[in-house]
């Protein structure tokens, strides 16, 4: 058999139901955009994770007088503060940062945004001690302990904002793939009625190659070519789908978040991971959708 | 070549079998009518050679192969041996009369060395030599079936079934298939031909099966139609 002939016959059959070929290339196209969002989703959850990693803390800050008051932590009400804290069983580390200290982080943190330096001083600043537990989840003992201390102005536990961000980063997550699999039973149920259409238009040449004894497969070969091309073309459609959110949504919007470090950035590398896991996902589903169609339906 | 024994075929649709208790033998290199009103079970009986459809009950072997133990995937390979022509010639409208002949050498994976050799040959044998490039509506009734024949024959089939052939054909025309029918025979191809035209069985003079309600009425060696019909 040569493949010359039978690519022909797959290009011929793809231009012969044009109109149901486009249909289901955007429905395949949609499923595996949305089913790449989840994955650079999983992906940035992970990249999130690995960011903040240990580096999670409480941070109790200290009010605004405080802070301006003893900026080196010297006088008693701080140290001896400090002094009890380091003192906690619960606490494996902890140290005091300054105002000023504060400020030089922040500004390391935003050197690559001046609109972000401009809006802040040192003053905006709050001096405070950075804790860290041998328990994260034992974090409402420290706010049960030094949330009324005076001095104290607040205190933050970064897990738990960590924790609401995964929270929406999940829920996203499974919300892409809940659409993405809908989307791809629809690309399925399209792809199954392509192929009942392709082999009623072809019945005849079918009805040939079944007396001339052409093999079952030999038979089947040309409609499976043909879903499988149009499904790795809808995937082509989503990883340029995903590229153009990367570049026209995420990288404009939060490309500042980005390149603070604060949030993981998309990048075209993770776009390149994604890419074969769609084209594979897209012609398995398409062959997988064939080769039952033709089974259960055309007489071949 | 063909041997039926006791072969019955009934459809659930149907309360009367399409095929009675058939018994039959056909030798290799024999020219045979297969004749019968409409629904006498001549279709029945040539899907069922083609292993299109199996057999309630009985035996058929074709070209020594028992079609009832035939296992699916070894289908193909039988139909290889067998060519098919019919009424409706069933070309392809979209390609040219070579093409229709080389797309049965294609599907079964012929090397492309042998299509070029052998599409001419049979197409001189047809008698269509210097019409290869035309499309099938640009041809007679007459010229569409010579390259329906053409294309059974072009793998050198062990047996022709021809489900009537000159159905849609005039008498003269009729007579030119018949005659390349013949001449395929003498090649050794035995040949099995499905027909309502008396005309030609009268004329030909070969066996002559008749079925009537699926079963066999008459078996003769050199029979005609039918006596005072």
């Amino acid at each position: 058999m040569r493949a010359g002939y039978v690519f022909s016959e797959v290009a011929t059959g793809l231009r012969r139901n044009v109109t149901m070929t486009i249909a289901m290339i955007l429905t395949t196209g949609i499923s595996l955009g949305l089913l790449g969002l989840g994955l650079l989703i999983v992906k940035m959850t992970d990249d999130t994770k690995a960011i903040y990693g240990d580096k999670v803390e409480i941070l109790i800050y200290l009010t605004a007088d405080q802070s301006k008051e003893d900026p080196n932590c010297l006088q008693p009400l701080c140290s001896g503060l400090l002094t009890e804290l380091q003192a906690n069983p619960e606490i494996s580390e902890v140290y005091f940062e300054s105002q000023e200290q504060a400020y030089e982080r922040y500004k390391k943190q935003f050197a690559n945004q001046p609109a972000m330096l401009e809006i802040a001083t040192a003053d905006a600043l709050q001096a405070s001690f950075h804790i860290k537990l041998y328990d994260p989840q034992r974090f409402e003992v420290i706010t049960q302990q030094y949330g009324d201390r005076q001095g104290v102005g607040s205190i933050q536990d970064q897990a738990a904002f960590l924790e609401r961000l995964f929270v929406v980063l999940n829920g996203m997550r499974n919300a892409t793939i809940i659409l993405a699999v809908i989307q791809a039973a629809a690309a399925f149920l399209l792809i199954s009625n392509m192929v009942q259409i392709a082999a009623y238009t072809r019945r005849t040449e079918t009805e040939i190659m079944r007396l001339v004894g052409a093999s079952r497969w030999r038979t089947q070969l040309p409609f499976l070519i043909e879903a499988v091309v149009a499904g790795l073309i809808g995937a082509a459609i989503a990883v340029g789908g995903l590229f153009a959110v990367k570049t026209f949504v995420l990288d404009r919007t939060l490309g500042a978040l980005f390149r603070s470090g604060i949030l993981p950035a998309v990048s075209t590398a993770d776009l390149v991971t994604v890419a074969p896991i769609l084209g594979g996902a897209g012609a398995v589903l398409a062959a997988v959708s064939a080769y039952v169609t033709l089974r259960l339906y055309v007489r071949i | 070549m063909i041997h039926l024994s006791h072969v019955s075929k009934s459809y659930k649709t149907s309360t009367r079998p399409a095929l009675d208790d058939v018994s039959l033998d056909v030798e290799k290199g024999e020219f045979s009518f297969l004749i019968g009103p409409s629904g006498s079970g001549k279709s029945t009986f040539l899907r069922m050679l083609l292993r299109e459809e199996s057999p309630s009950k009985g035996e058929i072997v074709v070209a020594g192969h028992n079609l009832g133990k035939m296992r699916r995937s070894k289908v193909p390979a039988h139909r290889r041996s067998l060519g098919c022509v019919f009424q409706d010639f069933r070309l392809l409208q979209n390609k040219t009369v070579d093409q229709n002949i080389a797309f049965a050498l294609e599907v079964i994976g012929r090397p492309r060395s042998v299509i070029k050799k052998v599409v001419p040959e049979v197409l001189d044998l047809v008698g269509l030599e210097g019409k290869a490039n035309r499309m099938p509506h640009e041809l007679s009734g007459g010229e569409q079936q010579r390259v329906a024949i053409a294309r059974a024959f072009v793998n050198r089939p062990l047996l022709l079934l021809a489900d009537e052939p000159t159905g849609n054909l005039d008498p003269d025309t009729s007579g030119d298939i018949m005659l390349l029918l013949e001449r395929i025979n003498r090649t050794g191809t035995t040949v099995l031909m499905a027909t309502h035209d008396n005309n030609i069985v009268d004329s030909m003079r070969r066996r002559v099966i008749e079925l009537q309600l699926g079963k066999i009425v008459r078996d003769e060696s050199r029979g005609v139609y039918g006596v005072g019909r």
